[in-house]
């Protein structure tokens, strides 16, 4: 029990530290570096928690996936760290009461906050080990009780896909393409012609 | 004191030995693989190979160690050093781990992850990371263009490996990696899945960035791509990365398409006295051999065939890989429901 506990501090801490330091860097790349940190050590409390499944599709998806677009763009990026501190003092005030909000909201949550009686009962439910293993207690979750709302989301995330293919597609003139079926539909008779050429005239 | 002896001191060593007995074997395969493949290159081209160093040039890959440990440490100007030194790090350390969840043989693994196929396809995922790294850090154009050409390339080709992983494990019935070894009893799944094993094992070698799709470190156009700059132990640990990986991935497809461990008395019963004589060959020998089998098949393709260029690369990965093990993930799906071969 002691090095679970340990282990739990350890990646919390970790995941504090890296969390603070993807908005204390200067350079952003570094940034997203220290966010893929952590994600891992998100994903490794999630193990502690017994939730493999989750923390191998959060590594597999957020680090493997989103972050790897994410450090793609910023390393085309050319952002100019001087440029961004000019604006630093302007937009103090602004930044400031956005933050004072969002710490009252929080505070006005979790001083309210009280445990529902049958949460620790709900908590154990899904994944007990002893029955079911976790790919299962999700797939129940997802594909039987909750097929239709699934479905639904998935809907969701097609329309957003056509979206973003429809804003990005255009179609400009004067662009040669590969197209591999007129290349391999060629035929020898299209495309030479044998000419017999009398010597000194050449070809007209 | 006797708690903390039994309960962690004595399983951590345990652990530890477990962890050396696997990386051991796997970095000599490694270094042998380095020779295999200039000595099975040189006779595709008639020519002999090293083979000086050694029996059989055998020593040559020790050889190639001790000049690459005794070259200049370069880190070029404008680089970001940290991260430059973390790239081939990364690549070497991921390289490795995957090889906490391969069963290579009947109870031989490290650990058994119900999981264990979306670890692996977790780490290679991650794979990028230390060639984007490096391209970055680096500081150069060379570099930096392998590094994009490579993470295009990654992204593009995991998305087919992940539809072919989950039409192997609809047919197995589990995401453990010793499930579905034990599910390809008497039926490998390479024959079922014919047309994917040949598709994962196309989009294993982009993976892995070989030959026909090293465009990454493409060194006719790009010199030598992510690791233009890099010199000495940090180059060294990028090529024992690479290599680590093509084991990696080749000890991968043994297991989801060839039968892990499973000897060929398994598929070829009826065989009488020679299926007795089979049965004694422990697991890890078939494992090593079908490994070794994928490993020649990785040289012999890039003795073969010429680099692909970039849009035809994207053109296969999303255009034709993607949506062919889309629908023959559907395909799988519909057979299992209707056929009642669905494992509960």
């Amino acid at each position: 029990m002691i090095v679970a506990s340990l282990a739990f501090y350890l990646f919390s801490l970790m995941a504090v530290v890296g969390a603070l330091n993807v908005i204390f860097q200067r350079n952003p790349v570094h940034s997203v570096l220290w966010l893929i940190f952590t994600f891992f050590n998100a994903a490794a409390l999630f193990v502690l928690l017994g939730a493999e499944f989750v923390a191998m599709i959060l590594v597999v998806v957020y680090v493997g996936a989103v972050a790897v677009l994410f450090l793609f763009v910023v390393m085309m990026l050319d952002i100019n760290i001087i440029m961004i501190r000019e604006g630093f003092l302007k937009y103090l005030p602004v930044g400031a009461l956005i933050g004072v909000i969002l710490l009252v909201e929080l505070a006005v949550v979790f001083g309210g906050w009280t445990m529902a009686p049958q949460a620790e009962a709900l908590r154990v439910l899904p994944t007990n080990p002893d029955q079911l293993t976790n790919t299962e207690a999700l797939g129940r979750v997802m594909y039987t009780d909750y097929a239709y709302v699934f479905q639904a989301a998935g809907l969701v995330l097609l329309v957003a896909m056509i979206g973003a293919i429809v804003l990005t597609m255009r179609r400009r003139p004067g662009v040669r393409k590969q197209k591999i079926s007129e290349q391999v539909n060629r035929d020898a008779k299209d495309t030479v012609v044998m000419v017999q050429v009398e010597s000194g005239k050449g070809l007209s | 004191m006797d708690e903390f002896l039994n309960g962690y001191l004595i399983p951590f060593l345990w652990i530890v030995g477990k962890i050396l007995l696997f990386v051991i074997p796997v970095a000599l395969t490694m270094a042998f693989l380095t020779l295999a493949e200039r000595r099975v290159i040189g006779a595709m081209q008639l020519r002999k190979g090293p083979n000086v160093v050694g029996p059989f040039g055998l020593l040559q890959p020790f050889a190639d160690a001790v000049k690459l440990m005794f070259k200049e440490t370069v880190v070029p100007t404008g680089s970001s050093p940290v991260v430059f030194f973390l790239a081939p790090m990364v690549t070497f350390a991921l390289s490795l781990l995957a090889w906490a969840v391969i069963p290579v043989s009947a109870g031989w693994y490290i650990s058994n992850l119900n999981v264990g196929i979306l670890y692996l396809f977790a780490i290679s995922s991650l794979g990028v990371y230390g060639i984007v790294m490096a391209g970055w850090a680096s500081n150069s154009r060379y570099a930096f263009l392998g590094a994009m050409r490579s993470a295009a390339q990654m992204v593009s080709y995991e998305v087919s490996i992940g539809f072919v992983m989950i039409s192997v494990l609809l047919t197995a019935g589990s995401l453990n990696l010793t499930k579905i070894v034990e599910a390809q009893t008497g039926m490998w799944y390479f024959l079922p899945h014919f047309p994917m094993f040949i598709l994962f094992f196309i989009s294993v070698l982009a993976e892995t960035n070989r030959h026909p799709f090293d465009l990454p470190e493409a060194e006719s156009e790009l010199v030598a791509g992510f690791m233009t700059e890099y010199s000495s132990m940090s180059f060294a640990l990028f090529f024992l990365g690479e290599y680590i990986n093509m084991i990696v991935m080749s000890a991968l497809v043994t297991t989801l398409f060839l039968g892990g461990w499973l000897g060929p008395q398994d598929m070829l019963p009826g065989l009488g006295f020679l299926n007795v004589v089979l049965g004694w060959v422990p697991g890890i020998v078939w494992f090593a051999l079908k490994i070794a089998f994928c490993l020649f098949v990785f040289i012999w393709v890039r003795a073969t065939l010429p680099r692909y260029r970039y849009d035809q690369l994207m053109r296969l990965g999303w255009k034709v890989f993607l949506p062919l093990s889309g629908i023959w993930l559907v395909l799988t799906a519909g057979f299992l429901v209707y056929s009642g071969k669905l494992a509960k």
